[in-house]
Order: C-alpha cells, then structure tokens, then sequence
C-alpha cells in the first residue's frame, strides 16, 4: 500500500518471476475462500446455537470478522497471510478491519487525534464514503420509483 | 454444502480482484471502493441476495456484502420511514460493521506495537 506503482511492480515481479498470475490467483482463491469457509462457521454458531434471527446473524458474523482480522492485524498475523494471500486477504470484511487496524497502529505515534485516529481512514474512509454515497444515490431512485 | 459454496464462491470473488490487482495495478483501495459500489449495485437490482442465499457467507463475508448491506438496508429504511429512510437506511443496517472496524481498530492500536520494519 505504500509502494508507488513502479515501485510494486519492480518488487512484485522480482518475488515471483514464474507466471505469478496464476500463483496469485490460486493463493488468492485458496484463502479467500477459506476466510469466507471460517465466516460460514462463525454465522451457523449465531445462527444454530445462539438463536439469532438472520439479519442478527449477519451482523453478528460481520463483528466478529471485523475483530478476527483486527486481532490478526494486532498480532502481526495478517500481513504475513496478505503476503501470499493478496487479494484472498484484502477482499473480505477482515481485509476492511486490517485496512483500518494497520494505520491506526502504524500511525500512533504520530499522536492520537491526527495520528492514530485520523489516518485509521486511509483506505476505510473511502470506502465508507463512496459506499454511503451510493447507497443513497440508489434510496433516491428507489423512493421515486415508490413515489411516481 | 453451504461450506463448499461458501469457499468457492468466496474464493472466485477473490480471485477476480486478484486478476483486476495483477492487470491493472489497481491498489487495494480502489478495489475495496469499485466492490463496495458494485455491491450496492447488485443490492439494489435484487441480483446479490440470489447469490447470497446460495452462497451464504462467500457472499456476504467479501465487501461487495457490506454494499449488498447497505442497498438492502436503504430500501428497508424507505419502506419503514419513508423519505428519511433514504439517509438512515444505509447506514444504519452497516452501522455493526463499521462500529466495530472502528472501535477494535482503536482497541489494537492501544494494545499492541506495530513491528519495526
């Protein structure tokens, strides 16, 4: 993430010089279907022991993703994973909470209000921006639809 | 079988974004933007739910989920509020998500050390 363009392809293409694609895509396949295999788990125990009713249960699940890959980022787990896995890591709700954890503790000591809390955004902020944005982009049309 | 779905219909979502990563340089923040707002996308036509009830968590753990969220959750807020519903819907039906990104996010940086590089 802090690598300019060039920088990320000189570096990618000296780790991997054999059709890195491929291996890219398979690792990225692997894991990120094994984090969504984890996160089927955790929604069946909210759903089968807990009780939750679905939309509790997504929810539920989305937390407790958030806070696995949270952890992990903490632990200094997840950036090894992130180091084969690319996009299997990135893409999935804990890829979001590593997006979020990771500067807030590289930044720390930059203090806490500009430091820590304001670049925990980084990459969460536009998410959140445009996520939002769309969302209520799609509410005005849906309320017109309603309306008309 | 709603695990082996999960995994490869998870895994597939990835491996596409890898794809886009590998051969168009795009960086991971424009494809958590670009899956957020295809979410959305695929929320509000109806689409996404179809491959969610298949799916189950290969569907919803991905970020086009947290779109899927927040396109179901503004026309919700639609139906039971009306107008207003168009800016607290969304919102609102994520806010467990980003609540929670936010405040463990906070609770590690306190916690622990980042590593020397």
């Amino acid at each position: 993430m802090n690598y300019s363009k060039q920088e990320y392809s000189d570096y990618s293409n000296k780790k991997s010089p054999d059709s890195p694609l491929l291996k890219d895509v398979l690792f990225a396949f692997l894991i990120g279907g094994a984090i969504c295999t984890i996160g089927q788990g955790v929604s069946d125990v909210y759903e089968v022991i807990f009780r939750l009713d679905s939309e509790s249960v997504k929810t539920a699940t989305s937390i407790t993703m958030v806070f696995l890959g949270a952890l992990l980022t903490g632990l200094n787990v997840y950036h090894k994973i992130a180091k084969y896995a690319g996009a299997g890591t990135i893409v999935p709700i804990t890829g979001f909470a590593n997006a979020i954890t990771s500067p807030a503790m590289e930044f720390r000591r930059e203090g806490w209000i500009l430091g820590l809390a304001a670049k925990m955004f980084v990459v969460a902020g536009p998410v959140i921006v445009y996520g939002i944005s769309a969302s209520i982009v799609l509410g005005l049309f849906y309320y017109l639809v309603q309306v008309l | 079988m709603q695990y082996l779905n999960a995994f490869w219909v998870g895994g597939l979502i990835c491996a596409i974004a890898q794809v886009l990563i590998d051969k168009t340089k795009m960086t991971p923040a424009r494809i958590l933007v670009s899956f957020v707002v295809a979410g959305v996308i695929l929320g509000g036509l109806g689409i996404y739910d179809k491959i969610a009830d298949f799916a189950g968590a290969g569907a919803t753990v991905p970020i086009i989920g947290f779109g899927n969220t927040l396109a179901k959750g503004v026309m919700k807020g639609i139906n039971e509020k009306g107008f207003i519903g168009i800016f607290t819907g969304g919102t609102a039906a994520a806010a467990g998500g980003i609540a929670a990104s936010i405040f463990f996010g906070l609770l590690m940086a306190i916690i622990f050390k980042p590593k020397q590089k």
